[in-house]
C-alpha cells in the first residue's frame, strides 16, 4: 500500500509542473520509484488500484481512438447512434406494444421501450467491445507492461457518447408523448454510474475469459440474445409477479432498468426484488475484478 | 545505488497440445471430470539472480531459447515470474523485439502518444518531445498512416525514437539491431553509448557479440535458463564462444532440395586445397566453399568474412570485387570457390561466415564455423589470448646501447 501511495504523490508532483518534473527525472537517473515484479503467492490477486489510476492516460488514448473511429464522420456517427435504437423502437412498438400488448407500466410504449433500449445498447455494445479488448491489444500485452485492467476500462468509455445521444432522443420522445419527468430525475446519474460499474464488471469477466478461451465471442452473442429477453426491456416487470419476479431479478439489469425508468420516465419505484439485482450485481463486479486479477498473470503467456 | 535487482527468479511455461483451448472443451472436460489435457512444463528461467548498479551497461548473451527474452519480459513486468522477484528503479524504456508497445491499427501520431503514456508521460510532456521523436525516426510523411503499413525499418525507428526520447532511467534493448539499415543501427548504438555516458542503466541483448563487446563493460551469459557466467564482457563472450562452437576445420551441410542455391561444405585448407586441422598463422590460409546451384541465376555473388570472437570483422571479400561476371550464377551445378588469405592475421579464434546472394535475393548468409589460427611452434602459445587483429610477422631487434656514446 505504501508503494501505491508514493506513486500517487509522484504523479501529482509530475502533473503539477510537468516540465521541471521531467527534467529532474532526466538529470538524476535512478531517482524514481522501484517497479516490482514478484511471483504470486496466495489466492487473492494483488490489484494496485493507485497504479491503474496513475496510468489512466493510456485508457484515455485507447478510448479516444475508438470514439474517433466511430465519429470520424460526425453525421454518420450520430445517425448510427440514433437509427439503430429508432428502428428497434419502431419494430418493438409494433410487435410487442400493439400486437402482443405487453405491459409498459402505464407509460406510452415507445418512450418506455426507448428508455430500456438506451441502457441495453450501451450495455451490450460495451460488453462486446470489452470482451475483445485484450485480444485486440495483443501487440501491447505481449510487448509492454501497462495495468491490464485499463483495456476493459477503455472499452466501456466510447459507448457513453451513444448513450448520451440516446438519452437526448428519449427526452424528445418524452416531449412528443407528453411524459413529464418527476422529481426522481435527480437520481438519474446514480443509475448511470451503476450501469457503467456493472458493464465494467461484466467486461472484466469477458475480456479475461476471451484471452483464455477463443470461443467466448460465439458464446457471448448467444448469451446477449438470452439476456435481452430476460431483461424487462420490451416488457414491464409487472408481467412477472411474485416469486418469478425474484428469480428474474437475479439478472442485475432488472433492478437497474426499473430504477432508471423510475428516475427518467416516472415508472413505479423498483420493488423489493431489486435488492436481489443489487446483490448479484455486486457479486458480478467483485468476482469479475478478482477473476481478472488472477487471470492477468497468464495474459502475456496465452495471447 | 542499485538500479536492477533480480532475486532467485524462475519462470515456468506450461506447454499445451494446442495453441489455445476453447471454453466448450474446458467445460466438457470438467463435466467428464478429467483434466483439460496433459501438460508439459518448461522452465525458461531457473533461479536467476543478479544486480545491476546505476549507470552500468550490461549485455545479455546466450543462444536462442537460453531465456534472454523471458528474463527481459519478467523485468519489464510483461509476464509474472513463477518464483522470485525482479525490480527496476525509475522509468524503464523497453524495446523488446520490433515495435514495442505499438498498436498496429493506430497511426504513427496516436502510437507516439500511446507509447508515451505507457512509459509514464503526460500528454503535455509527449507533445513537447513530439517533433524530436518524429525527426529522429524520420517518419514525418507517415504520421497519419497506421503503423501496420510501416516498413519494418520505419516501425523500428519510431519505436526506438520514442523509447530514446522519454528520458528513461533504464533502457532495455532486445535485438533491435537485427533489423534496420546500417545508418540507423549506428545511430542506435550511438544513442545507447550516450545513455551510458549520461549515467543511465542499459541492458542490452544482442546476437551481435561485437556490438555487445563495444557497448557493455559487463555481460551475463545465459544458458538453459541459468546464468553460466556474469563478469567482464570479454571473459563472458570467450566462455560463451568456447561452449558454443566446437572448433572445426570443415563443415558439411545437409541437402535442402527446395533451395535454388545451397552450401555443400566449407573448409579451411592450405594453398593446395587440402583441409587443415591446425592452420598456422604464418602460412597462407585458404577458405574453400562448395555450393550447389539448382537453377540459372543472374549475377550470383559469393562473400566470405572473418570475425574475431569479439565480433570485430577483420576481413570481408566479395567474389564480385574481382570477377564482375563470374560464371557460377548462370550455369547450374556444383561449384567451388576458394579464397586464399595471406599470412597476416593474428593467432587466435575466428568465426567464418559465408554469404551467397544475387542482386535480388539472399540465399545463404550464416556463420559457418569457428576455427583457431595457431601460432607457429616456436612462438609462445599464450600469444593467442592477446587482443590484436593483425600479426604480419614483425621482427624485434634488441641491442645493448651501453657501449655506445649517448646522444
Amino acid at each position: 500500500m505504501t508503494r501505491g501511495a508514493d506513486q500517487v504523490r509522484a504523479e501529482t508532483a509530475a502533473s503539477g509542473d510537468g516540465a521541471s518534473a521531467v527534467r529532474a527525472a532526466g538529470t538524476q537517473p535512478g531517482a524514481g520509484r522501484w517497479l516490482e515484479n514478484r511471483a504470486v503467492d496466495g489466492w487473492l490477486p494483488r490489484l494496485d488500484l493507485a497504479e491503474v489510476w496513475a496510468s489512466r492516460e493510456i485508457a484515455v488514448v485507447l478510448a479516444l481512438r475508438n470514439i474517433t473511429i466511430r465519429y470520424k464522420q460526425t453525421f454518420f456517427g450520430v445517425a448510427w447512434a440514433l437509427l439503430q435504437p429508432l428502428a428497434a423502437v419502431g419494430i418493438f412498438t409494433l410487435i410487442f406494444g400493439r400486437l402482443a400488448q405487453l405491459p409498459s407500466e402505464g407509460i406510452p410504449y415507445p418512450v418506455f421501450v426507448y428508455a430500456g433500449l438506451a441502457i441495453w445498447f450501451y450495455f451490450s455494445q460495451s460488453a462486446t467491445l470489452a470482451s475483445e479488448s485484450l485480444a485486440q491489444y495483443r501487440e501491447l500485452v505481449t510487448k509492454v507492461y501497462f495495468p491490464r485492467l485499463l483495456a476493459p476500462v477503455a472499452a466501456i468509455v466510447p459507448g457513453l457518447v451513444d448513450l448520451a445521444i440516446s438519452l437526448l432522443a428519449v427526452g424528445v420522445f418524452m416531449a412528443i408523448y407528453g411524459v413529464a419527468p418527476t422529481g426522481a430525475i435527480v437520481f438519474l446519474p446514480l443509475w448511470l454510474v451503476a450501469l457503467v460499474i456493472l458493464t465494467f464488471g461484466v467486461g472484466t469477466w469477458l475480456s479475461a475469459l476471451n484471452v483464455q478461451y477463443r470461443d467466448v465471442r460465439n458464446a457471448l452473442a448467444f448469451l446477449l440474445q438470452l439476456w435481452f429477453f430476460a431483461s424487462p426491456i420490451v416488457y414491464g416487470s409487472s408481467l412477472l409477479e411474485g416469486s418469478w419476479g425474484f428469480l428474474l431479478a437475479l439478472n442485475p439489469l432488472v433492478g437497474l432498468l426499473e430504477g432508471f425508468r423510475w428516475s427518467l420516465v416516472g415508472a413505479p419505484f423498483p420493488g423489493p426484488e431489486a435488492l436481489v439485482s443489487l446483490a448479484t450485481g455486486i457479486v458480478v463486479v467483485a468476482s469479475g475484478i478478482v477473476y481478472f486479477g488472477r487471470a492477468q498473470r497468464r495474459f502475456a503467456d496465452l495471447i | 545505488m542499485r538500479s536492477i535487482e533480480v532475486h532467485e527468479v524462475s519462470k515456468r511455461y506450461r506447454l499445451r497440445g494446442h495453441y489455445y483451448v476453447t471454453l466448450r472443451e474446458t467445460l466438457a472436460a470438467v463435466l467428464r471430470r478429467n483434466g483439460v489435457r496433459s501438460k508439459r512444463d518448461f522452465w525458461a528461467l531457473r533461479d536467476v539472480s543478479f544486480t545491476v548498479d546505476e549507470g552500468e551497461v550490461v549485455g545479455l548473451i546466450g543462444r536462442n531459447g537460453a531465456g534472454k527474452s523471458t528474463l527481459l519480459k519478467v523485468l519489464a513486468r510483461i509476464t509474472v515470474p513463477t518464483r522470485g522477484v525482479a525490480r527496476m528503479r525509475g522509468r524503464v524504456g523497453a524495446l523488446l523485439e520490433v515495435g514495442t508497445g505499438f498498436h498496429p491499427e493506430l497511426n504513427g501520431r496516436e502510437n507516439i502518444f500511446l507509447n508515451g503514456a505507457i512509459l509514464g508521460l503526460k500528454r503535455a510532456d509527449i507533445r513537447r518531445r513530439f517533433d524530436d521523436i518524429v525527426e529522429f525516426a524520420g517518419v514525418q510523411e507517415m504520421l497519419e498512416t497506421p503503423v501496420k503499413r510501416y516498413s519494418s525499418g520505419q516501425y523500428l525507428r519510431l519505436a526506438f525514437s520514442v523509447a530514446a526520447h522519454v528520458e528513461p532511467d533504464i533502457v532495455v534493448v532486445d535485438e533491435v539491431l537485427a533489423v534496420g539499415d546500417a545508418e540507423f543501427q549506428r545511430r542506435c548504438l550511438g544513442k545507447m553509448s550516450q545513455f551510458a555516458q549520461e549515467g543511465r542503466t542499459v541492458l542490452f541483448v544482442s546476437h551481435d557479440l561485437g556490438a555487445v563487446a563495444r557497448i557493455c563493460e559487463r555481460a551475463i551469459w545465459l544458458e538453459d535458463g541459468e546464468i553460466k557466467h556474469d563478469g567482464p564482457t570479454n571473459r563472458s563472450i570467450d566462455l560463451y564462444l568456447d561452449a558454443r562452437g566446437e572448433r572445426a576445420a570443415s563443415v558439411e551441410f545437409p541437402s535442402e532440395p527446395d533451395k535454388p542455391v545451397q552450401l555443400l561444405s566449407v573448409g579451411i585448407a592450405d594453398e593446395a586445397g587440402a583441409l587443415m586441422d591446425t592452420p598456422q598463422r604464418d602460412e597462407p590460409l585458404a577458405v574453400r566453399t562448395r555450393f550447389l546451384v539448382r537453377e540459372p541465376l543472374r549475377a550470383l555473388d559469393v562473400k566470405i568474412y572473418l570475425m574475431t570472437r569479439r565480433g570485430i570483422r577483420v576481413l570481408e571479400e566479395n567474389l564480385s570485387d574481382q570477377q564482375s561476371d563470374a560464371a557460377c550464377g548462370s550455369v547450374p551445378g556444383e561449384w567451388e570457390a576458394t579464397v586464399v588469405v595471406p599470412p597476416i592475421l593474428a593467432a587466435g579464434d575466428y568465426v567464418l561466415g559465408v554469404a551467397i546472394r544475387s542482386p535480388y535475393q539472399r540465399f545463404v548468409d550464416q556463420e559457418v564455423l569457428t576455427f583457431r589460427l595457431w601460432p607457429p611452434p616456436d612462438e609462445r602459445q599464450e600469444s593467442v589470448d592477446r587482443s590484436r587483429i593483425v600479426q604480419p610477422g614483425v621482427r624485434w631487434r634488441v641491442e645493448s646501447r651501453a657501449d655506445r656514446p649517448t646522444g
